[in-house]
C-alpha cells in the first residue's frame, strides 16, 4: 500500500508518539495499572477507538502487518474506517488473517486463534475504570486502587448474586492482575476473559477519551473476579455451530431472520471464519484434483 | 438479512461521504472563505476557543468543510493540531497592555481608564432585519469602513484591572502568584484536585453551552447562594511573544491575539479572618469576543472552590464533562455496532429469566 495522507508517518508528530511509547513501557512494567497520558485528538471521534488508534500509531512501523476488527468483524464500518486511516498515513499492509498480522487492533473481542509472542493485541477501551460502577469520582477511585480497596466491587458482585441468584454482570467483566490491580478488560465478552491469562502475546489497552493506557505483558496471571463457591460462568451457545464454517465452541453472533422468524448463529470472529472456509475449500479442491 | 448490514463497510462509507458533499454543495452561490472568516467573527471565535487553536482562516475553512457544524469544525482543528510539533511555549500575555476594543465594569460607574462600550449586541433590539436580504455587500463594507476612517487610536497605556484599587484597600482576595509553570491540559491527563491553571484551560476550551449552563445553575442557587458582579470585562488585542533563545531577556513577536478577559467579584466569608467577609475574585479568559463564556468561567472559578454537592461545586464533574470532542465522541459512538456486547447482555438476561422462572 502507498501512503496517501500529507501528514507525517503515522499521523501524530514524533514527540507525541514517543510520549505514548513511554507510557506503554510504564504500563507494561506495572501490569493492570492505568497510566495517565496526554491523549491526542485524532480525526476520528473520541469514543470510536482513539485510545487504541494512538497505541497503534505510536507502535506501527513500515514492516508491520495490521489487522483491525470491530466486535469481531474485519469488515464492519468502524474497522474499515480505522484501517483506512492508519494505512493512509503509514502505507502498511493489512490482513484479515490473524496469523499473518503483527499488530492487531480490536474493539470488544479477542480473536479465537491464540496469539503468538511476536504479536501485539491493542484493545480499544471506552471506560478503563473497573471501580466506576461503585464510585463516580476519579480522585477517589485512584486512591482506592492505591490502597487496594476493592471491597466495593466485590460487594457489587455479591449483591448481583443475591438479587439474581447468579452473577449477571456481562461483558467488561473485571479481572485481578497478578494479585494486585483490578482491571477492566474492556467490553470483551466474558467468553474471552480466559485468553488474557498467561498469554503469549502482549495486550495493550488504550482509552483515548479517558486518557489512560494499561497493559498485560505475556504470561501475566489474570483472574476473573469470582467467589470460591460460585464458578465464573461465561456466555454459552450450547451446541450451536456456525452456519458458514460449522465451527463450534466459539463466540457467536445471533442473527434473526425477520422473513422466517428463525435465529441463526455464525462466528463473531469473521477472520477466523473466513480462514476456516478458505482452508476447507482448498482442501476440497485438493481432493478433487487428487492431490 | 441483518448480516448484510454488518459488512460492506467500505462502500457504505464512500457513498456516505459522497452524500455529505451533496449537502455541502447544495447551491451554486460560492461560500467565500474570506466572508466566513471576516463576517462570522463570533462563530470563528467560538470554534477557535473550543478547539484551543487560534487561526481564524483555518477555522473558516473547517466551518466550510462541515456545513457550519461547530462540533465538527472544532474536531477538524483539534485533529489538525495533533499533527503539528509543539515548538514553543509563549511568554505569558499581559492583559494590562491590551489594545482595548471594549471595556466595561458593573461595579463602579467611574473606573480608572474609563468604560468603553465597544461592539456589543447587548443594547440592540433583536428584530430580524429583512433589509439584509438584499444587502449590497461591497457598499455595506465601504460604509462600515468609513465609520472608523477618521478615528485616531488611543495611545496605548498600561491599564490594570479594576481589582487593583480594591486590592490596595485590602478588600479583595486575589489568589497569590504561585510562580508555578502552568499545567498543560493538552499534554497531560488531569489529576484531581487540579491546579487552577488546568481548571481555567479546560473551561476556556469547554463547550460554550455546557460551561454557561453550569454557571447558570449556580446563579439559580444550585450550590451557590451569591450573585457575582462583573468587576471588569475587557476585550482587545495582546501581543504573543516567545523567548529568543540566543539573547537573554529578548523576545520574538509572533503576532497578536484577540482575547476577552473577565474578573467577577463575589462577597464570601474570609477564611483567614473568621466572621468577616472578603471579595473573592473569579477569573475567565477566552479567545475572541465570547463574552458570556468568559463570564461563566469566572463564576465557575469561584463556585468550584465552594463546598457543596451541586455540579458547580464539583471540579471533577465540571472539568470532565464539558469538552466538545469528548462528550460528542462518546455520545456518537453509541451508533457503532454493539453486537458482541449486546449478545453478552442478552445471554445474562436470558439466563436470569430462566433462573427466575420467567416465561421465555
Amino acid at each position: 500500500m502507498t501512503r496517501t495522507s500529507n501528514c507525517g508517518f503515522a499521523y501524530l508528530d514524533e514527540g507525541s508518539k514517543r510520549e505514548i511509547r513511554r507510557s506503554i513501557l510504564k504500563a507494561v512494567a506495572i501490569p493492570g495499572y492505568q497510566v495517565p497520558f496526554g491523549s491526542r485528538e485524532l480525526p476520528i471521534g473520541r469514543g470510536w477507538g482513539t485510545g487504541g488508534i494512538q497505541l497503534t500509531l505510536s507502535l506501527i512501523g513500515e514492516a508491520d502487518v495490521l489487522k483491525v476488527i470491530d466486535q469481531g468483524s474485519d469488515d464492519s464500518v468502524n474497522a474499515v474506517n480505522i484501517k483506512q486511516f492508519v494505512c493512509a498515513s503509514t502505507g502498511v499492509e493489512t490482513t484479515y488473517d490473524v496469523e499473518k498480522a503483527t499488530l492487531i487492533q480490536s474493539r470488544h473481542r479477542i480473536p479465537e486463534t491464540p496469539l503468538r509472542n511476536d504479536q501485539i493485541l491493542v484493545l480499544q477501551v471506552p471506560g478503563p475504570e473497573p471501580l466506576r460502577v461503585v464510585e463516580p469520582s476519579e480522585e477517589v477511585t485512584k486512591r482506592m486502587h492505591g490502597e487496594g480497596d476493592y471491597v466495593g466491587i466485590w460487594l457489587s458482585l455479591f449483591e448481583d448474586l443475591i438479587r439474581h441468584g447468579m452473577i449477571t454482570a456481562p461483558c467488561n467483566y473485571p479481572v485481578e492482575v497478578e494479585g494486585r490491580y483490578i482491571m477492566s478488560p474492556s467490553p470483551i465478552p466474558k467468553f474471552d476473559n480466559h485468553k488474557l491469562n498467561d498469554a503469549q502475546c502482549l495486550y495493550l489497552f488504550g482509552a483515548g477519551r479517558e486518557k489512560k493506557i494499561f497493559a498485560l505483558p505475556p504470561h501475566t496471571r489474570v483472574k476473573s473476579l469470582t467467589f470460591e463457591d460460585v464458578p465464573f460462568a461465561v456466555e454459552t451457545f450450547e451446541d450451536r455451530t456456525c452456519r458458514l464454517c460449522g465451527a463450534s465452541g466459539v463466540y457467536m453472533d445471533e442473527i434473526y431472520d425477520a422473513a422466517t422468524g428463525q435465529s441463526y448463529y455464525q462466528c463473531s470472529d469473521t477472520g477466523y471464519c473466513r480462514v476456516r472456509r478458505e482452508r476447507a475449500a482448498a482442501q476440497q479442491e485438493g481432493t478433487a484434483h487428487g492431490i | 438479512m441483518a448480516y448484510v448490514a454488518v459488512t460492506g463497510g467500505k462502500e457504505a462509507i464512500a457513498e456516505s461521504i459522497r452524500l455529505l458533499q451533496y449537502h455541502r454543495c447544495a447551491t451554486e452561490t460560492p461560500l467565500a472563505l474570506e466572508a466566513v472568516e471576516k463576517s462570522m467573527d463570533l462563530l470563528i471565535h467560538r470554534v477557535m476557543g473550543e478547539a484551543g487553536f487560534y487561526c481564524p482562516a483555518y477555522a473558516a475553512l473547517a466551518l466550510k468543510q462541515c456545513e457550519g457544524s461547530v462540533e465538527e469544525a472544532v474536531f477538524l482543528l483539534r485533529a489538525y493540531r495533533s499533527t503539528l510539533t509543539r515548538s514553543y511555549y509563549s511568554l505569558p500575555v499581559d492583559c494590562g497592555e491590551m489594545r482595548l476594543i471594549r471595556r466595561i465594569s458593573s461595579v463602579f460607574k467611574d473606573v480608572k481608564g474609563g468604560q468603553m462600550l465597544g461592539p456589543s449586541y447587548d443594547y440592540t433590539y433583536r428584530i430580524l432585519d429583512f433589509g439584509l436580504c438584499q444587502e449590497d455587500a461591497a457598499q455595506a463594507h465601504r460604509q462600515a469602513a468609513a465609520i472608523l476612517a477618521g478615528a485616531q487610536p488611543r495611545p496605548l497605556e498600561r491599564l490594570e484591572t479594576v481589582s487593583q484599587g480594591l486590592r490596595d484597600q485590602g478588600l479583595i482576595h486575589t489568589p497569590p502568584e504561585n510562580g508555578e509553570e502552568p499545567f498543560d491540559v493538552t499534554m497531560e491527563n488531569l489529576e484531581f484536585p487540579c491546579p487552577r491553571s488546568a481548571r481555567l484551560q479546560v473551561l476556556a476550551r469547554g463547550d460554550t453551552g455546557f460551561v454557561t449552563g453550569i454557571a447558570y445553575s449556580a446563579l439559580r442557587g444550585y450550590g451557590f447562594s451569591n450573585h457575582p458582579t462583573i468587576g471588569e470585562l475587557r476585550s482587545g488585542y495582546v501581543d504573543l511573544t516567545i523567548p529568543y533563545l540566543f539573547a537573554e531577556g529578548e523576545q520574538i513577536d509572533l503576532g497578536e491575539l484577540l482575547l476577552t478577559q473577565v474578573v467577577s467579584y463575589t462577597a464570601l466569608d474570609d477564611g483567614e479572618a473568621p466572621g468577616s467577609l472578603t471579595i473573592k475574585e473569579g477569573f475567565g479568559m477566552v479567545f475572541g469576543r465570547c463574552e458570556s463564556k468568559a463570564i461563566a468561567i469566572s463564576i465557575l472559578d469561584t463556585t468550584l472552590d465552594e463546598p457543596g454537592d451541586a455540579p458547580c461545586n464539583n471540579e471533577e464533574f465540571v472539568l470532565m464533562h464539558g469538552d466538545m470532542l469528548e462528550m460528542n465522541g462518546y455520545i456518537s459512538h453509541l451508533k457503532l455496532p454493539h453486537y458482541v456486547t449486546f449478545q453478552s447482555k442478552l445471554s445474562s438476561v436470558r439466563k436470569s429469566r430462566e433462573k427466575g422462572g420467567a416465561q421465555p
